[in-house]
């Protein structure tokens, strides 16, 4: 089973009701799989238009009593933000279970090497870090018993190697539930105004304190490993967590060596005792984690108490950009346990293909049509999330900046405003629904003028071909939300709706458009070629 | 009995490489092993280098393979091989390669096919080149079964501790229905085709 399909039977187990999801690598399976059980098993499941509203939504039915989940990659946290704060100030009334995906080494993802355990300590959620698919399903049951125990939102976080690993994964029985939420009125819980937000704060420490106690109380839990009773280097200890603890598991095998490892399976909160009760005799310890040194700088101020001569070795030994391996690992500890230890030399001659649009993606007609518009050195062009940022690779390579979702739209605005040069923005449908409409709204009213091309290829091709609010979905009969409608609505008059294959259509309409004095939109309209 | 076998399967993201992975992971759990595998999703699956990992052994920690430690590398372009020699080791791994090469206009890589093939016979104790794209198109008119005859052959062949009976149930319980017949006439092919490589 894949991590991410045991994260959806852990949730099934954890007896949930209700989904929320964008999709986004490498967390894009759940609301995959959820999407096909949901109606079987006449429970709720909704592709969101973006990270902040599917939480926000799965909120509202964990407010009215329904346990609810809600699946999103590492960015899409930095999107829903501005809501988890405060939500987990308030708290829920039933569990809300928060998948994350984060990408280490950046294999899916450029927009940055993000490390989202920083959410638990802004936000101050709870957090699981699984390391196996078994863990992955066992974890999300647990996330839901502590959410629903303490009434406040719990977060797993997961790491690419942790979502599409694939391993044995021993299941539990669960049964079905439905049933009818029920919104019970308790503004002095949800209103979120001051000062009554203090004393939120107060209850959302003394709550973290109370989880603390719990974990550390429980002996499943962050739990002290030995590979056998012979042998063991009591002086010298590993503390890990996550994938980390593979690696660290099978670079001790390979060095041979034993050496106790603590793998921390909560973040937050830390469960302070078991680490005093493991560092506490030890003379050297290594902290082997990926991307940024957190789990060290907490275990640095506890030993500051416990153990003040032990040696703390971490991202001295461990690199703080890419993802780990058992290699990288191992090299750190045979640092720690003062072992010869001579990395292999690659032989290999490293080349990786960069990705590219599929044959006969309708973008490469786009790309296409503006080479030969205009004069690609004069004129700027802004680039966005999703399949239509391939063209920053080669062969197409036009992209002068590319940063987050809607952002292609509004940094053309802020050029535009400053700079006697022209803007091409780049968006792709799904992007557009998830935050270009903010930014086109924005561009409308405070008139600016960059020539601003959907490319519309009527899915959320990069993920998986999922939903979005301008299609319609096979047997649903919801309405279908027009881009062009939108557009129109904004008091847009210079807009076309063209087939990309026209090229010469597309060719003279960029023209026209980009000597507009005000917004200018082309929906660039073909499906995917991978549509079925 | 290994301590623990491992597989690399290199290739460009949309020559099945998904596929391959879980059938691999199934005929792993239907031989008893402890079976962890990885694979990237999303961008990298946009024509780029794709490599997934496959592990079996008796207990398996990590889902990644050490440098220089692949039993067998499963190469579904030539020059993707390359990449994969990371892994290759000369005592130990056993080269696959598909007589296939994609140019891209992306790619800067300059050597041939055949000097990217003398370079592998450097790293690795055994390189056995199959046209199996070739194959696939001829057989079943779908280059896409390529790897599909690659790992069949591998069992057959014994390149990998997976009896072609277990295979073969491995196909018919991770290959959808409407798909099942041709990649079961793929399997059947490659039979034929132990010895003549």
């Amino acid at each position: 089973m894949l991590g991410n399909e045991a994260i959806v039977r852990g949730a099934l187990e954890g007896a949930v009701q209700f989904i929320t999801t964008y999709p986004g690598t490498p967390t894009s399976e759940i609301g995959d799989a959820f999407v096909k059980i949901a109606p079987q098993k006449n429970i709720y499941f909704e592709y969101s238009i973006n990270e902040k509203v599917a939480l926000e939504t799965a909120a509202g039915a964990s407010l009215s009593g329904l346990k609810s989940l809600v699946a999103m990659k590492n960015f899409g946290l930095n999107v829903a933000s501005d809501f988890l704060i405060p939500l987990v100030y308030t708290g829920v009334s039933e569990a809300l279970v928060v998948i994350v995906g984060d990408d280490p080494g950046c294999t899916s993802s450029g927009q940055s090497e993000q490390d989202s355990r920083a959410f638990s300590y802004l936000a101050r959620i709870p957090t699981l870090e699984p390391t196996t698919p078994q863990e992955c399903k066992d974890f999300v049951k647990l996330a839901f018993e502590i959410s629903e125990k303490f009434q406040i939102p719990v977060m797993v976080k997961l790491t690419t190697r942790a979502a599409l690993q694939s391993g044995i994964v021993k299941l539990d029985r669960f049964n079905w539930h439905r049933h009818n939420g029920k919104f019970i009125k308790n503004p002095h819980q949800f209103v979120i105004l001051p000062p009554q937000v203090l004393e939120m704060k107060k209850g959302l420490l003394l709550k973290i304190g109370k989880i603390k106690q719990e974990i550390s109380a429980r002996p499943n839990l962050n739990k002290v490993f030995i590979q056998s009773r012979t042998n063991i280097l009591k002086k010298l200890g590993i503390i890990t967590s996550g994938v980390s603890f593979l690696y660290s598991q099978e670079a001790l095998q390979e060095l041979k060596l034993n050496i106790p490892i603590l793998k921390l399976d909560f973040f937050y909160p830390l469960s302070q005792t078991k680490i005093k009760k493991f560092i506490q005799n030890l003379d050297k310890v290594l902290i082997v984690e990926e991307l940024e040194p957190y789990l060290e700088k907490e275990i640095s101020v506890i030993a500051k108490n416990t153990n003040p001569n032990l040696e703390i070795l971490g991202k001295k030994q461990i690199p703080l950009i890419g993802e780990l391996n058992t290699d990288k690992v191992i090299s750190a500890i045979a640092q720690l346990a003062d072992q010869k230890w001579t990395p292999l030399l690659s032989t290999a001659i490293i080349s990786r293909r960069t990705p590219q649009f599929c044959p006969g993606c309708p973008y490469w007609f786009i790309f296409q049509a503006v080479k030969k518009a205009v004069d690609v050195k004069k004129v700027i062009f802004g680039g966005e999330i999703g399949c239509s940022m391939l063209a920053g690779f080669k062969p197409i390579e036009i992209l002068d900046y590319l940063y987050c979702m809607g952002s292609s739209i509004s940094v053309a605005c802020g050029i535009k405003k400053s700079t006697n040069q022209k803007v091409i923005s780049f968006i792709g449908d799904s992007s557009f629904f998830h935050s270009g409409i903010p930014a086109l709204i924005n561009s409308a009213y405070n008139q600016s003028n960059p020539l601003i091309i959907i490319l519309d290829n009527q899915t959320t091709a990069m993920t998986g071909h999922q939903p979005h609010p301008g299609i319609k979905k096979l047997g649903q009969s919801m309405p279908i939300i027009k881009i062009e409608n939108i557009v129109k609505a904004c008091g847009i008059e210079n807009l076309k709706i063209i087939d990309p294959i026209k090229i010469d259509e597309m060719i003279s309409t960029i023209k026209d458009f980009l000597n507009k004095p005000r917004t200018s939109v082309i929906i660039a309209r073909r499906a995917c070629i991978k549509i079925k | 009995m290994f301590e623990n076998f491992n597989i690399l399967i290199a290739g460009i993201g949309g020559q099945g490489i998904i596929t391959l992975t879980r059938v691999l992971a199934m005929s792993g759990l239907l031989q008893g092993y402890d079976v962890k595998t990885s694979e990237l999703h999303g961008l990298s699956q946009r024509g780029g280098s794709v490599e997934t990992h496959i592990r079996f052994g008796k207990k398996i920690y990590s889902p990644l393979i050490k440098q220089d430690s692949a039993d067998l590398i499963i190469s579904l372009e030539i020059k993707e091989g390359l990449s994969a020699a990371f892994y290759s080791d000369k005592s130990r791994t056993s080269f696959l390669i598909n007589d296939f090469s994609q140019t891209t206009p992306a790619s800067k890589l300059k050597s041939s096919n055949q000097e990217t093939i003398n370079t592998l016979q450097k790293t690795a104790k055994k390189v056995i080149i199959l046209p199996a794209t070739k194959i696939a198109i001829q057989e079943v008119k779908n280059p896409t079964l390529a790897g599909m005859l690659l790992l069949s052959y591998a069992s057959f062949a014994k390149l990998i501790p997976i009896k072609p009976k277990i295979m073969l149930q491995a196909i018919t319980n991770a290959i959808p229905s409407s798909y099942l017949p041709i990649n079961q006439k793929v399997f059947n092919f490659a039979k034929s085709l132990h010895g003549i490589y």
